[in-house]
């Protein structure tokens, strides 16, 4: 399978890139590790006509500590998160679903800013921002925003982030301490969640469970309120919108999230 | 077209391609190296794995002008000098490590990647160091014990394999 015909623009500094997207309008794509952007333009659902490559502006890249946020620049690949020390010691949860991406050769290419932009509702990442009430830093043609992880994913594939615009960098809370677990769901190896849990102190976010990543709120009141964990996970599925594929109907989606979301609370990953 | 400029099994070269080339096309059409094969092309089964600056990457999904300036090792290029077959090679083959072959290419280069992280990785950290690499030969168990040999060869049995013998 062979993409579609491109331009094809190196980017080397993020001010270079949007002005190659101003210039481009929405015609043009970004790349950076492209394993999520190269499979849809092989089976062309995605033929944009220049792809503008970010991967080499050194100034995206890095993992630093900035008051009480850890600032993980947007190219920075899957396989580095899952090794810093620095991200095992300050956000845990974030090095650890890291390493469950896919396998070994797409964390080795796969970057952070390129999965949350791709949005995609079962992918391990866009949750765990979610459950670790993260944020994007996004820059664009009038500045830079910072946007909160509840607002940033509009839906299936879709985020915040308009197309003259470049995700810089996420901001992750430090919290070493904070209890967390994380759960997924797959029939093989290297899959897709069917369904995914993660929870970050009493926050819980689920994958595959509705069109975007989702907050498991009424877990989270429950549990505000002091209930158990064994009551509070059996609310989880309150409020999704789960699909239905043949791996799993929505009724076995709604089970399987009341059993990884109290998996997950207490404390397991796996 | 654009100008590509990288290293291939330690040799420079400079082409002009079409950016929409992918990497594995690149080396198996363009450079003439047909070790690196096309399995599932859609970044699954780990039959076009090579190494990118000693990484595994899947080269089906990966464009060759991505690998501009980068230094590519595909299995052709782990023979020793005397061109016999490297040390994860040489693990394969004496540990039945293959049936149809297909797929070894691969998992040589997902293995050597592997080996160079994680010099002495346990049984369950080759199963998972290689979950993006496909065997439809179900030949998994020689091939874990091809990388364990390997491991052995060139680190030196492990710390805990020498207190047990």
């Amino acid at each position: 399978m062979i993409p579609a015909s491109f331009d094809y623009e190196v980017a080397d500094s993020a001010a270079h890139a949007l002005a190659l997207l101003a210039e481009h309008g929405e015609d043009a794509k970004l790349l950076a590790g492209g394993h999520s952007l190269l499979p849809m333009m092989k089976v062309r659902l995605a033929q944009p006509a220049v792809l503008i490559d970010i991967a080499r502006i050194t100034e995206l890249g890095g993992i630093k500590i900035e008051g009480d946020e850890v600032v993980i620049g947007a190219t920075t690949r899957h396989a580095e998160l899952a090794g810093s020390e620095l991200l095992r010691a300050e956000a845990p949860i974030l090095a650890y679903a890291a390493a469950q991406v896919g396998d070994p050769q797409i964390r080795h290419r796969g970057t952070i800013g390129g999965s949350l932009a791709h949005a995609d509702p079962s992918a391990d990442l866009p949750m765990t921002l979610l459950a670790l009430g993260g944020s994007v830093e996004i820059t664009g043609p009038s500045g830079v925003r910072v946007v909160g992880a509840d607002d940033f994913f509009v839906g299936p594939f879709e985020s915040a982030l308009g197309p003259d615009e470049l995700l810089t960098a996420v901001r992750v809370p430090r919290g070493g301490a904070v209890p967390w677990g994380y759960q997924k769901f797959v029939r093989r190896a290297n899959d897709w969640a069917i369904v995914g849990a993660a929870a970050y102190g009493g926050r819980v976010a689920l994958a595959s469970m509705g069109g975007t990543p989702l907050r498991a709120t009424a877990t989270e009141e429950a549990l505000k309120s002091g209930a158990s964990i064994e009551e509070a996970a059996k609310l989880a599925a309150e409020g999704t919108s789960p699909g239905y594929d043949f791996h799993a109907d929505v009724e076995y989606r709604e089970h399987l999230a009341r059993v990884l979301t109290r998996r997950a609370l207490e404390g397991k990953a796996g | 077209m654009t100008e590509i400029k990288l290293t291939v099994n330690g040799v420079t070269r400079s082409d002009e391609v079409e950016p929409r080339l992918l990497l594995i096309h690149y080396l198996r059409e363009t450079v003439g190296l047909r070790a690196a094969n096309v399995g599932c092309d859609t970044t699954s089964c780990g039959a076009c794995t090579v190494l990118l600056d000693g990484d595994s990457v899947k080269s089906c999904t990966m464009l060759a002008v991505q690998a501009s300036g980068r230094s590519v090792t595909t299995a052709e290029g782990v023979v020793e000098a005397d061109g016999s077959l490297g040390v994860v090679q040489t693990a394969f083959r004496e540990n039945h490590g293959l049936q149809c072959g297909f797929c070894t290419p691969g998992m040589v280069m997902a293995a050597t990647s592997l080996l160079a992280e994680n010099p002495h990785p346990t049984e369950q950290e080759v199963r998972e160091g290689l979950e993006g690499n496909f065997c439809r030969c179900t030949g998994y168990h020689n091939i874990v014990r091809a990388v364990l040999a390997a491991a052995d060869k060139l680190s030196g049995p492990s710390s805990a394999t020498e207190v047990n013998a």
